[in-house]
Order: C-alpha cells, then structure tokens, then sequence
C-alpha cells in the first residue's frame, strides 16, 4: 500500500478541500515538481489561466505519450502492454486521431438527446429512491443510491447489461486506485476489455439501439473491434464513477450546510447554479490525463522542457481567487462560474451534458423524498477516499 | 457584436448551448450551429451570455467580434 505522505500534492485533500499547500503553490510560484500517482515525475500546474493555457493546447501538450503514464524503470508492464490496453480510449490521443473518434461520439451527446433522455432518468431515480425507502433507515446511500443511478444509466445508453455491475464496478474501482499496485491495475485493464469485448462482438452480430449498437451501424467500416472496445470501456467507466462520486460527496456537502440544502430542496430555479457551483468546489477529479510538452515551454515562468510531462491541479483552478471571489466557500447562489471540473480543451468530458442532467435531476429528487435527510454517524467518521484518482466517499450512512 | 464559429475546431461539449441558448444550438452531429447568421449582430439581451459561452468554448472554436 502506498503510505498517506506518498499522495501527490494535488490528490490530497482536508475532506473536500484541496490541501493549503496547493493554495501556496498557486499563490507563490505557480508551478511545482510533483510525482504523480504513477511513479512520473511531472511538473504541477495550479492557477486557473495556466491551467486552461496548458488544457486548450494539444499542439504544444500531447496526450499520447505514454511515458507520462508508466514510470520511467518500470520493471512492471511493458510499453507494449500499456499501449493495447489503450487502445480506442479517447484520452490517450491527439488530433487528427482523437477528433475521428471523437466525432463518431458527439451526435449522442447534444443537449436535445438530453431532453429526450430526461424521463427516462426521472424513472431511474425515482425507482432507485423507492428503493431506498423499502430497504429502511438508516442506508448507505453509496450503495443504494449514487453508485446505482449513473450505472444504470450508463449501462442502458451503452449497451451493457446492469447485471453484471458488481463486476465491472469492483474493476473500475480498482482501476482508480492508486494505491494498487501497476501489474493489478493492467490486470483490471485488461479484464475490462476483455468483458467489454464480448459485448462488442455481440453488438458486431445484432446492434441494438444503444450506443455500440450505433456505432457498429453508423462507424462499423472506420472503427476496429479493439477500438470499440476502448471507446466503450471509458464510457463505461467515466459514465459511473464519476457522477456516482458527485452525488454522494455532494450529498454530504448540502448536509453540511443546511441552508443551500434546503434551496435545492425547495425552489427548482437553484437547482442549476448549484450544481455547477459543486462541480466547481468538489472538483472530484483531482487532474486530467497528464500532459507531455512537445516543445519547450514556459508555463508561469517556470521552463518545460520537450518530453518533459505535467499535472493539472483542476481543484487548484477551481479554487483560485482569479476565476471566483471568495474561492473556498461553497455558495450555490452564485452565478455560474467557467470551472474546468470537466477540464478544458479537445479532451472536455464527452459526458458532461449527461452528468450535468444526472445531477440536476438527483438531488432534488433525494432532498424531496427526504426532507429530514441526515447523517447516521458523526460527520467525523465518513471515509473518503484518499488514494483513488477521483475524489469520493467509501460510504455515505444516512437516516432520515 | 458578431458571432463566429469554426466548426472544424468544435468537439461537441454542448457548453455553449448550455450557456446561451438564444445563440446556439446544436446540429445532428452534435457540433455547433449558431442561431445568428455571422453577418448579424447577436440581440443585446443576450450579449453577455454570447460572451461567456465565446469565453468558456472548451475547444477555442467561436470568436466575438465586434465591428
């Protein structure tokens, strides 16, 4: 197990907070060496300027790299392994690849898919929240609710059946978390892929109406098996993990301030401000991919040089002075802000739309169905998770 | 003020829709399709919202332009 002091600067957290050091590092210098979660050492990029500079410019900063994920003496996977593991995943190319799987992607996510899928998403809800109250208090709404809700959603937009969730969400869970070790992690990888495969070959034989569905008829003759298989495994991961972490640790968020709480609860126009203002406060993920300079640059004054890899403290962004007044108090009622919580640039989350609705949907709807919602053990003893890659709750024990 | 939009540049993010609808929308290929024509001026109410979605355009793809 990595020990607490081996989490990197930018991962570590005072509950939802970014560490003070991140907020010196950003007021001082701008730039700071850092090791990443991975064992690369890399350079931490913290002001909110800096930040989108380095995200809008794939010119300059390639996603391709694959050093910047795998420790330079690794005596663990190969090159060769990392690089089929990626395969088809969007994060780990740049233009002109990036936008030909990009595109083939887009139409599903428009905002007027959005509304089409509203009704659907109320019904997941509402059926997850029922299900709540029959299990009884107290519950860990973790379990019963903000992992379930993005699941399901993503499985039936995907094409994967829910029944197998137990599996692929102890493997994505696993996957972001940086305290296993790399061989595991592959592992986990490539089980991914390979259960993912098996749906890829079906949808090859019968597309349904579903995204793989749509892709094997609309793309089938551009996109390889094993790029499907990439596509599919990060939508599936990033569909779940992290709208399923925005709600439980936004949960408990409201809880801890009752006042905006009972906004969202009580009057429907509040609900859209805050959901980005919690997106911009929680900052769930703690950096995008890492970046590799393809060039030498000077980022605040501090030279990268070609080859050389970088960290985007997004909650650094997010939390700094220049993008918002008063940066570390949550405060729903402001206007919303340009956060980067989804990142910024070519890789900005396919998914946000999605997420945005998800959200906007959830909280109200578990505010409404129980309006004494409250903790079921002192705030003290919740567990976030210290070493995984997006920031979370382990459990989320509640009464009501 | 004036609205471009570079589709080849667009990723599909659906941010500016999100941000100013009087402005933007969205084509069947999920890229954007600006309301206004880029020869027209954008209404002055919605101005400030044209603004911040030009400011907030993860992929650098519109550009105000004031004449």
């Amino acid at each position: 197990m990595t020990e607490v002091s081996e989490i990197p600067l930018h991962m570590r957290r005072a509950q939802f907070d970014p560490i003070s050091e991140l907020g010196e590092v950003r007021d001082s210098a701008g730039v700071c060496p850092v090791v990443t979660p991975f064992g690369v050492p890399a350079h931490l990029v913290s002001r909110y300027d800096d930040v989108r500079e380095v995200l809008s410019d794939s010119a300059r900063f390639s996603t391709a790299d694959r050093r910047a994920l795998t420790p330079p003496d690794a005596a663990g996977p190969t090159e060769e392994e990392y690089a089929r593991a990626r395969v088809g995943n969007l994060l780990s190319y740049d233009p002109p690849e990036h936008t030909r799987l990009r595109r083939m992607l887009t139409p599903e996510f428009t905002m007027r898919r959005m509304r089409a899928l509203e009704p659907r998403i109320v019904d997941i809800v509402n059926a997850a929240l029922d299900d709540v109250e029959r299990a009884g208090k107290p519950a860990d709404l973790v379990s019963t609710f903000a992992l379930p809700v993005p699941s399901l959603v993503i499985c039936e937009l995907l094409g994967v059946p829910y029944a197998d969730r137990a599996d692929f969400q102890r493997r994505t869970a696993d996957q972001l978390d940086a305290s296993q070790p790399p061989q595991r992690r592959l592992a986990l990888q490539q089980a991914s892929r390979a259960y993912m495969a098996t749906l890829v070959e079906r949808a090859r034989r019968d597309p349904g109406e579903d995204i793989l569905g749509m892709l094997v008829r609309e793309h089938g003759d551009d996109v390889s098996a094993e790029e499907l298989v990439g596509i599919a495994s990060l939508l599936l991961l990033a569909g779940h993990e992290t709208t399923a972490n925005m709600l439980g640790l936004g949960t408990l968020a409201l809880l801890r301030h009752p006042d905006q709480l009972a906004r969202v609860r009580d009057d429907p126009a509040s609900v859209e401000p805050a959901v980005e203002e919690l997106l911009r406060w929680l900052s769930i993920v703690h950096a995008g991919i890492p970046r590799t300079a393809t060039t030498e640059v000077t980022i605040a004054g501090s030279t990268i040089a070609a080859g050389e890899h970088v960290v985007l403290a997004l909650p650094g962004a997010n939390r700094d002075p220049a993008l918002v007044d008063d940066p570390d108090h949550l405060d729903i009622t402001r206007e919303p802000t340009g956060h980067v919580a989804f990142g910024h640039g070519l890789h900005h989350c396919l998914g946000a739309p999605l997420a945005r609705l998800e959200l906007r949907i959830a909280y109200p709807s578990l505010l409404r169905r129980f309006p004494g919602l409250a903790l079921a053990v002192p705030y003290e003893q919740i567990a976030f998770r210290p070493y995984s890659v997006i920031h979370g709750l382990q459990a989320l024990p509640v009464t009501w | 003020m004036r609205i471009v939009a570079e589709r080849d540049r667009c990723i599909g993010a659906g941010n500016c829709v999100m941000t100013a609808p009087e402005v933007f929308d969205q084509g069947e290929d999920g890229l954007v399709t600006p309301l206004v024509d880029e020869a027209d001026p954008v209404d002055p109410a919605s101005v400030d919202a044209a603004r911040r979605a030009v400011d907030r355009c993860p992929a650098t793809a519109l550009r105000a332009v004031e004449d």
